[in-house]
């Protein structure tokens, strides 16, 4: 997949590699170690985020898992 | 207004396997409109919870028509936030997806979304055999139920939750409700 900053892709592409190898062989199994990521991650985000400023794409001050004011089972077929 | 999209289907893998592709379930077969995926945030909680934020850009396909009304439309795409939780203690793995942009939904759009939703989810399935032909043999099957995606705003609403009911022999399931 693209990133949304082209620059970013390689940055993206090591970082992913890294996540997925980590997730499923240390965080699925509950293994606490260090996070062998976080400089790739760093380095990713960085590169992102200047990418996701300059497209100007609206993402500051929305609140994790949307809106609090609807809880996850809201009526099915509701409109 | 918020509406809500609603369908059942069966994963026939387990909590972990699945977890795994869904951070790997792009580019699919099915996902062509998907142009970027990015993780914009990160972490492990203190209680070894993962919490992660990714954006996608999507095509914004109008119809021809509706790029008469809406011409604005026509030259952007959707930006699509993804929060989700990863409960490894539960095994539950929540997500909400929703778009920041383009939030006003014409009611003619309700099928095409519809098919999209049903898209995703063979998008999905094709990824987990696809990565199944890569890992160890499995014979447990387990049962997840409840994935539901849920959109904000005015939008469609969908909601995505995938649970594991323990370890039962049962075909898994995925729900998103419409």
């Amino acid at each position: 997949m693209n990133s949304v900053g082209t620059e970013c892709l390689e940055l993206k592409r090591g970082y992913d590699l890294c996540f997925n190898r980590w997730f499923a062989e240390k965080f699925l199994k509950g293994e606490r170690s260090a996070d062998p990521c976080s400089e790739l991650f760093k380095q990713y985000q960085e590169c992102v985020k200047k990418a996701i400023k300059e497209k100007e794409i609206p993402i500051e001050g929305l609140e994790f898992m949307g809106s609090k004011r609807e809880k996850p089972h809201g009526n099915a077929g509701s409109s | 207004m918020v509406k809500h999209f609603f369908d059942l289907s069966t994963l026939k893998s387990t909590w972990d396997q699945v977890s795994s592709a869904f951070w790997q379930r792009y580019p699919n077969p099915f996902s062509k409109h998907v142009l970027t995926e990015d993780v914009i945030y990160r972490e492990v909680t203190s209680d070894n919870k993962l919490v992660s934020r990714r954006l996608f850009t999507k095509t914004n396909r109008l119809p021809r028509w509706g790029g008469m009304v809406f011409p604005a439309n026509l030259a952007q795409s959707v930006f699509v936030i993804e929060d989700s939780v990863v409960d490894l203690q539960n095994r539950t793995f929540t997500t909400l997806t929703w778009n920041v942009n383009h939030t006003r939904l014409m009611e003619f759009g309700l099928a095409r979304f519809r098919r999209n939703q049903l898209k995703a989810t063979e998008g999905f399935e094709y990824i987990l055999s696809h990565l199944q032909g890569e890992l160890p043999p499995k014979t447990l099957k387990e049962t997840a139920k409840e994935a539901t995606e849920k959109a904000k705003g005015t939008a469609l609403a969908a909601t995505e939750k995938a649970k594991d009911l323990a370890s039962k022999a049962a075909p898994q399931k995925a729900k998103q409700f419409v």
